[in-house]
């Protein structure tokens, strides 16, 4: 608590202060946290250094962003890079400082985040939520918006031999889709396979450590710049006779993130 | 020889007039209920619901929670307090029998008063006696209190558990209901004694139904009066703290915690229920909410932390609990709130300002 009182007058400006205070936000109780740890005090810190990244480190562009619902429930799902998450801060903050109708949306992170000290609650007071399929319906019954990954740590830990090849994709944001009558905006993500390309999985070193992987890769994200493109709505009724009907429609959405990433790439001037 | 006498020791009142043993603790209510030695109360046939009031057996009745409980109750019934952890020295008037449940004379409590209901809060709690204490009292003692109120005709039951039953860990997703497994006991042995009675208390729910059981399950509780692991912590002028950690927690007063008790019994609708207000507050702000200061104690790697805090004593919470201290664990009240409309009237703010306020 005191670090936020200490940090927030000294980084946060009015415009962000405003901007964030203007997000819809659901449940925030009386001491500023909402059931999933996020703050919006920490939010506002975070929202200005990762303006920062988005604006002059990785100069991000997004292009859609019309497909986001003003409000409802909303699963954002894109295809997962570059070994830390930072595809999802960049869609996130691209969602949150849209000129009109922005949101604040929440991802999905990996499971063992949190045990990682100060990581974990830090990710939760900006709006990370531990990817788990009754926190998804939860927050999608809350009418949230939610980032999800489906590849998870098959995306993000890839080496960079594979980059743009999208891995199999987890059918749980599907079955959430339909059982809660939930759009999905396919997003395109392209850029940050070169933020951190790694040659390499150390696996001996990841198990030692309890980490999902440790990637001979470099040490800071690099500066590439990164394209994001929102695809429009996809909806899918809770009509699925078998698990064979559940993948054809995963296949769908995987082919619209395709589509979207040749889009980013064929945008994208260069890589650095 | 009387059939009191057969009975043996630390029965009732008219027992405590005529034979009084070194083991049996007089409380007030027991002194006065001595001065009518030898005359057997019949039960009435009262019931809940009924234009006589019910008669109501509240076990853990020294505790802070059961005096708020019993001093609501006794507006609208006749309360029995008993109490059977024993580790007090002195009792307050709510008490009126100090007996441990699985012994033969507890079973003289039933036969003397005719109960309509039990509400069960006495729990003997994870920093208080060994793990095999813990098993017999909680667990083997609450089943012959099942047994006893199956055999006497006992309507309802209310049972007091705890939200620890869903153990801590990193992967609990948030606004854990109901539904959600019981892991503390593949989490931590130590706390197996807590699902156990759970487990318990679900057998007879569902094979009893006459018994109208309902269980609640509560996030921390606190306030004035209360002694459990996270007031304690909230009273220290300087409390532990993981470093880099400081999960969300929920507190609920103890005062509203006792409403909430009240509701479920009146209501009468069995189940299982999470009792939690729909706040939330992370530990390391709770603490200096409450004015503590915090002592950071290495949280990595897991074998020093645990050191760390073995060494502080009763100034930390028990080692097995640390989890519980590192992860959230934020469970989903709704179903309580919804089925007994039931809100809590104290903010965390009034809360964690009485622990401010007594330092």
């Amino acid at each position: 608590m005191r670090t936020r009182q200490f940090l927030k007058p000294r980084t946060v400006s009015r415009e962000v202060d405003a901007l964030v205070d203007a997000l819809p936000k659901h449940n925030i109780g009386s001491q500023g946290y909402d059931p999933w740890g996020l703050n919006p005090d920490t939010a506002k810190i975070t929202f200005t250094a990762v303006r920062w990244l988005y604006e002059n480190y990785f100069r991000a562009q997004a292009y859609g962003l019309d497909n986001i619902p003003a409000d409802g429930r909303l699963l954002i799902v894109g295809n997962h890079s570059g070994q830390l998450p930072m595809d999802g801060v960049m869609v996130s903050f691209a969602v949150a400082n849209k000129a009109e109708n922005a949101r604040l949306p929440r991802s999905m992170i990996e499971r063992w985040f949190p045990s990682v000290p100060f990581l974990g609650n830090w990710m939760n007071s900006v709006g990370g939520v531990i990817g788990d399929p009754k926190n998804c319906a939860k927050m999608l019954e809350r009418e949230e918006a939610i980032v999800v990954f489906p590849e998870g740590i098959r995306g993000s830990g890839k080496p960079y031999r594979l980059r743009y090849q999208l891995q199999r994709f987890g059918h749980g944001f599907m079955h959430l889709a339909m059982e809660h009558n939930t759009p999905i905006v396919p997003v395109g993500v392209v850029g940050c396979e070169e933020t951190m390309p790694s040659l390499v999985n150390i696996k001996p070193l990841a198990r030692m450590l309890g980490l999902p992987y440790f990637p001979l890769a470099p040490l800071v994200p690099l500066p590439a710049r990164v394209v994001i493109n929102f695809g429009k709505p996809l909806r899918y009724a809770n009509d699925a006779r078998n698990e064979r009907d559940v993948e054809w429609r995963v296949e769908e959405v995987k082919d619209a993130i395709r589509d979207l990433i040749d889009t980013g790439i064929a945008q994208r001037k260069s890589i650095f | 020889m009387t059939e009191k006498q057969k009975t043996g020791a630390g029965t009732g009142p008219s027992d405590t007039a005529s034979h009084p043993t070194p083991s049996k603790r007089k409380t007030p209510a027991r002194r006065r209920a001595s001065a009518g030695a030898g005359k057997k109360r019949k039960a009435a046939p009262a019931g809940i619901g009924s234009e006589t009031r019910g008669k109501v057996m509240v076990t853990g009745a020294a505790g802070a929670l059961a005096q708020h409980v019993i001093a609501l109750l006794k507006e609208n019934y006749d309360v029995v307090g008993v109490e059977f952890r024993g580790l007090q020295t002195s009792y307050p008037d709510t008490v009126d029998y100090v007996v441990d449940f699985n012994t033969r004379p507890f079973e003289d409590v039933f036969r003397e008063h005719g109960f309509t209901a039990i509400i069960h809060l006495g729990r003997i709690r994870f920093t208080q006696s060994t793990r095999g204490r813990r098993y017999s009292a909680n667990v083997i003692g609450t089943a012959r209190l099942l047994r006893l109120a199956l055999k006497y005709g006992v309507e309802q039951v209310i049972a007091l558990s705890t939200f620890h039953v869903y153990g801590a860990d990193a992967r609990n997703p948030s606004l854990i209901d109901e539904e959600y497994p019981m892991r503390a006991a593949n989490l931590m042995r130590e706390v197996v004694d807590a699902v156990e009675l759970e487990n318990l208390f679900n057998i007879y729910l569902y094979k009893h139904p006459e018994l109208n059981i309902a269980i609640l399950r509560p996030c921390h509780i606190a306030g004035p009066g209360i002694n459990n692991e996270i007031s304690r912590m909230l009273a220290q002028p300087v409390a532990p703290c993981l470093l880099g950690f400081s999960p969300l927690m929920q507190f609920i007063h103890v005062e509203d915690m006792a409403e909430a008790v009240l509701r479920a019994f009146e209501r009468n609708r069995p189940g299982v229920y999470n009792v939690a207000p729909d706040d939330y507050v992370a530990y390391q702000d709770a603490l200096q909410l409450a004015g503590c200061r915090r002592l950071f104690l290495p949280s990595v790697p897991p074998g020093l932390a645990r050191r760390a805090v073995r060494a502080l004593g009763r100034y930390a919470p028990p080692d097995y609990l640390i989890n519980f201290f590192k992860y959230a664990v934020i469970i989903d009240g709704s179903l309580f709130a919804r089925t007994f409309d039931f809100k809590p009237q104290r903010s965390l703010t009034e809360l964690l300002g009485h622990y401010r306020g007594d330092k």
